[in-house]
């Protein structure tokens, strides 16, 4: 882990999708106003006829990319998360998904490592929001070889699709083996407790891991990169290994990641899990890396709460 | 001509027996909108639109949304009398279980996407044009929009951005029949001058009469020739077209017509009919 340099997972989206557009003649990409940052301006430059640009319209952008569905177009359609989840959600409800269209939507900046700009752009809830929906699947990747795996899955499989990317720059991780939608990963095997999170949560937690084998404590680090469908076989197996399992995520802890797992869990192998995310507050700017330690997703904070979780 | 207009007339009264009958089975659903917007659907179904009953899925068909998706059952006629599926699931309107639901779906034979929500329509239409454009085809796609409809932002987008990408194989219907749930549209959030606010965002915009066939067939041809931006027809209708005490009653907007009310409906229809 952490050896390569830190890259821009939503570089390796934009140049996924030119190379998906090279290929696939059915594939179309909308953008409302920030195909720059989300990087869908590789596309665009390389296909003009194939690329459309909303401006700042994400309602009519993700309709009008039902109605491309319905005439067998694949559609991507990106904006940043906020926008995609919370402005454009009635669209994505009844226009996407109840028709279980071909679109994907590709959304960068979730979370809270957006920044300086605030809790106004910072998307906390997309997951929540998203994985209510009947029909839509949802990957979140950890880094940016893990991104093209997810843009390649959404584009060959049928039905609407939401795929988180983050604003900042990740590390890329190793040892993570192959890409299985809807299978998850565990990336490191122990035996004291268990970490299942997604997203650039991952890195944290596998530095968080280190920290805590000085202490001698050895933990799991299981990467749920897809969310739904959720593994509830990896679930159950980790359950039955660990007595504790702590969720750790960059976003709320209610209906993302946390209550994911939990669903699970209570269901079908009760077990002790408890949550790392932001708690049913607004961001604020900062830095990243600021943001990050100050609401206590990072791995630090990760490896505090794992040992404070063992000794309860 | 007038045999053609007497056909569709034919059609149209044929299509508003059956959105009275159905309602009334249903106990539940729109009577206002559907009567109002019956010629249009008519015109569309039997005169101006390609399609294939037997094909749904026809390569070459013109396309058609309902954006106000509450008016179906005059759409569910027009499909069950073109012949995608049998007069006898219209009785099934809104049941457990049944084709056709309360609001368009997918998974019935003639709908293309589903509709309920209202405001998204024109942007789905235009996403239908735009694919048309990209595949060479010389499909038309036709949305049908409410009048109250057009107070959703969604659809200013939708205007926008059909006019900015040129797409003269869309063509958009108002049903201006002036009351929404609330009351008129003048009382509860005005939307006139309609033509005005079209023009302005760059679409070619035709007004006629919503129950006149002529005008209506007319309006549909001009639109055909119309290159280089949309066309909306702003249709001036009636609520609740057809049945006298049904007609300009906001309280037809959402409450279907007891048995009673059917019978007497009914009647008025019949004597219309030839």
């Amino acid at each position: 882990m952490n050896k390569m340099e830190k890259i821009y997972a939503r570089d390796i989206y934009g140049q996924t999708l030119l190379e998906l557009g090279k290929k696939h003649k059915d594939l179309v990409v909308l953008d409302a106003d920030l195909s720059g940052s989300t990087r869908t301006v590789f596309f665009g430059r390389e296909f003009p006829e194939r690329f459309f640009n909303f401006g700042v319209a994400e309602q009519n952008m993700m309709a009008t990319a039902a109605g491309l569905a319905s005439s067998g177009k694949v559609v991507f359609a990106s904006t940043f998360a906020m926008f995609a989840a919370v402005r454009a959600l009635d669209q994505v409800r009844n226009s996407i998904c109840y028709n279980n269209f071909n679109v994907k939507i590709v959304a960068t900046h979730g979370g809270i490592t957006v920044g300086e700009d605030g809790a106004s752009h910072q998307a906390l809830e997309d997951i929540n929001i998203f994985r209510a929906i009947p029909n839509m699947k949802i990957i979140v990747p950890a880094d940016g070889p893990q991104t093209k795996e997810a843009i390649i899955t959404a584009y060959q499989t049928p039905g609407p699709f939401y795929v988180r990317l983050g604003r900042s720059k990740s590390s890329t991780i190793s040892n993570q083996g192959d890409f299985i939608f809807g299978k998850g990963q565990i990336i490191e095997q122990g035996k004291d407790l268990a970490i299942v999170t997604c997203g650039i949560m991952v890195n944290e937690s596998l530095i968080a891991s280190k920290m805590l084998k000085e202490k001698g404590i050895s933990a799991t680090v299981v990467n749920l990169h897809t969310i739904k469908p959720i593994d509830d076989d990896l679930l159950v197996s980790i359950a039955k290994k660990h007595k504790k399992i702590l969720v750790c995520e960059e976003h709320q802890t209610t209906g993302g990641l946390f209550s994911a797992v939990s669903e699970v869990l209570i269901q079908k192998c009760p077990t002790q899990v408890k949550p790392i995310g932001i708690e049913d507050e607004f961001g604020q700017s900062g830095s990243p890396q600021e943001l990050m330690d100050f609401y206590g997703l990072s791995a630090n904070n990760i490896a505090e709460k794992a040992q404070e979780f063992l000794r309860q | 001509m007038e045999k053609k207009i007497k056909f569709l007339k034919d059609k149209a009264n044929t299509i508003r027996k059956l959105v009275i009958e159905m309602l009334a089975e249903a106990k539940s659903g729109h009577p206002g909108g559907s009567l109002s917007a019956t010629d249009i659907v008519a015109c569309l179904y039997f005169e101006v639109m390609r399609h294939n009953p037997k094909d749904p899925d026809w390569s070459e068909r013109d396309k058609f949304h309902l954006s106000k998706g509450h008016c179906c059952p005059a759409v569910y006629s027009g499909l069950a009398l073109s012949g995608y599926f049998s007069i006898k699931e219209l009785m099934k309107l809104r049941k457990l279980g049944c084709l056709l639901q309360g609001h368009p779906s997918r998974c019935i034979p003639g709908i293309e996407v589903a509709s309920g929500s209202l405001g998204q329509g024109l942007s789905i239409a235009s996403g239908m044009a735009l694919a048309a454009k990209m595949d060479k085809k010389d499909t038309r796609v036709y949305c049908l929009m409410g009048d109250g409809e057009l107070q959703e932002g969604n659809i200013w987008e939708a205007a926008m951005s059909a006019a900015h990408f040129k797409l003269d194989n869309l063509c958009g219907v108002v049903d201006y029949n002036h009351f929404q749930i609330d009351g008129s549209t003048e009382e509860i959030m005005d939307i006139a001058p309609l033509a005005d606010k079209w023009k302005s965002f760059g679409w070619h915009a035709i007004q006629c009469d919503g129950h006149n066939i002529e005008e209506l067939l007319a309006a549909f041809e001009e639109a055909k020739t119309i290159k280089q931006k949309p066309t909306v027809i702003i249709a001036q209708t009636v609520k609740g077209k057809g049945v006298s005490f049904m007609e300009h009653v906001v309280d037809f907007h959402g409450r279907a017509p007891t048995q009673e009310e059917k019978d007497i409906a009914l009647d008025e229809l019949n004597k219309n009919g030839c």
